[in-house]
């Protein structure tokens, strides 16, 4: 068929242009909904949860055997001091170590059976409560279970 | 300001060059074309992979008394820690088949042949790889059911001849699948296995650019005396189609991980009864199932050596035929299928 200025075919060449753009710019629109559609949850899993670590950890902190009554210890629970008491009576006892006040690390003191604060003199009860100093609140207490055969326990301290 | 940069660029690095070369690339089109997609969907979930397993590792601590409840944090604390999680372990599942599918295409297509057998051999290594990432990364979660697979799938590290004890010893870090194996598998699974991957990966699409795809035997042989097979160019008409097959695989693996949540399950406790129904991944199972068919030892030989030995043959015999193989088209190579029924004759027996 020979083509004059007015055929068909040049007026379809003629109105490609704009079509062209129409998809190209529907194509475009597809692949930034994509790309948003995946940075979205990636920069809300960037952001650290409150908290910021695993909230449930489990360590085994001594042999049982190894805890005489009125003695406690510091030892390591997930990268932080965490301390484990065994009281007067027997009981078993574990907090975390970190001071509420000022964050140092507490200890036991067999003589008056307290937790102890050396920083700003700060004394807790083995509730974990506060009894005198600055420290504003209780230390956290953590769950502590004794597991295995006799004669071998172990003492697993776990926070839940 | 771009077309400044581009031209910036351009000045000092001759992209116009690399453009030309990208432009004038084109893909063969017929009626078997639908296969070459295969290897950018395994490309794509490789992609997938590396991503979300970085995204894994701000939050995953890699120690028998931290990682299970580090997983269990990513899922219930951190948000969309779940749908992190959940594709990344999708996706391995989707790679690893997507992965075999390119090499069935490739097996059955016969693609693998005289100038491509080093595009097939670093494709084959490349799914060796794949599949020791996912033994690797199945132990990371440290749940019960990933300590038992690795102790059984180790364990049979140890039941190769000569160097098994050295090798399960190895592989574990020691006697039993402990915390240091946790470490061991940790390394492997984010530090050696993708510098491997990356390397062999590099030299796979070298090749794969440098010969072009290969086209089929009965296209070759349906051509006119002369005649050339259709191209596409390869950009923009096949990147995008590319891209479309990756959008289908992205649904897909949206859907799944949305869906279908990987379960986590319970901390691995090393004195917990192996718990029932216990089996190994879809991808293993071949090879778990195989093995088990074999007698434990025949004449001094451990039965898995002798579960080998057919496939070595069957190589063998196939590169002495490849002649009679080219003439023959699609399932040529007799000898291939007469030493493949001789193997599993063998083992029923
Ligand atoms: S830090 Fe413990 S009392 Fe101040």
């Amino acid at each position: 068929m020979p083509e004059t200025p007015t055929s068909p075919a040049r007026a379809d060449a003629a109105e490609q242009t704009p079509r062209r753009t129409f998809l190209d710019s529907i194509l475009g629109f597809g692949f930034m909904s994509s790309a948003m559609a995946m940075l979205y949850p990636v920069t809300r899993y960037l952001v650290p949860p409150p908290g910021g670590e695993p909230a449930t950890l489990s360590v085994v902190a001594a042999r049982l055997a190894n805890v005489p009554p009125n003695t406690g210890f510091v030892f390591n629970f997930g990268n932080r001091p965490a301390l484990l008491v065994r009281t007067p009576e027997g009981e078993l006892r574990a907090f975390n170590a970190t001071c509420t006040h000022l964050d140092c690390t507490v200890q036991y003191r067999p003589e008056t059976s307290q937790v102890w604060c050396a920083c700003h003199d700060g004394l807790f009860d083995l509730g974990g409560g506060v009894v005198s100093g600055p420290p504003p609140r209780a230390l956290e207490r953590l769950t502590v279970q004794v597991r295995g055969e006799s004669g071998q326990e172990e003492v697993v301290v776990s926070r839940d | 300001m771009m077309p400044r940069l581009v031209s910036w660029l351009d000045e000092r690095l001759d992209l116009t060059g690399l453009t030309r070369v990208a432009l004038a690339k084109t893909v063969p089109s017929h009626v078997h074309k639908g296969w070459y997609y295969l290897g950018g969907v395994t490309l794509f979930l490789l992609f997938v992979q590396l991503a979300t397993g970085i995204l894994l590792l701000l939050y995953y601590r890699p120690s028998a008394a931290e990682a299970f409840e580090s997983v269990q944090f990513i899922l219930t604390q951190v948000e969309f820690g779940w749908l992190i999680r959940n594709v990344h372990a999708w996706s391995a599942n989707l790679l690893i088949a997507a992965a075999f599918a390119h090499l069935f295409s490739v097996w059955l297509l016969k693609a693998y042949r005289k100038p491509r057998e080093l595009t097939w051999v670093s494709g084959a290594l490349l799914l060796f790889l794949m599949l020791a990432f996912g033994f690797s990364g199945y132990l990371l979660p440290w749940n019960t059911l990933a300590l038992f697979a690795t102790r059984v799938g180790t364990g049979m590290a140890g039941s190769v001849p000569l160097v098994g004890d050295f090798l399960m010893r190895f592989l574990r870090g020691g006697d039993e699948v402990t915390g240091a194996t946790l470490s061991r598998f940790y390394a492997l699974h984010v530090a050696i296995l993708p510098a491997m991957t990356t390397l062999l990966l590099v030299v796979h699409l070298f090749f794969v650019q440098r010969q072009g795809m290969s086209v089929p035997f009965d296209v070759e042989q349906s051509l006119p005396p002369g005649g050339r097979v259709p191209q596409t160019p390869f950009f923009p008409n096949y990147v995008l189609r590319d891209l479309m097959a990756w959008y289908v695989a992205m649904a897909l693996l949206a859907a799944l991980a949305a869906f279908f949540p990987w379960e986590l399950g319970l901390k691995a406790d090393p004195l917990a009864p192996v718990p029932a129904g216990i089996r190994p991944e879809w991808y293993f199972v071949a090879v778990f199932h195989t093995l088990k068919l074999l007698p434990g030892r025949v004449l001094g030989l451990e039965g898995e050596t002798l579960g080998v030995l057919p496939l070595a043959r069957r190589h063998c015999s196939c590169r002495s035929s490849t002649a009679r193989r080219q003439r023959d088209g699609l399932v040529g190579c007799s000898q291939c299928s007469d030493s493949g029924r001789w193997g599993i004759s063998y083992r029923s027996r």
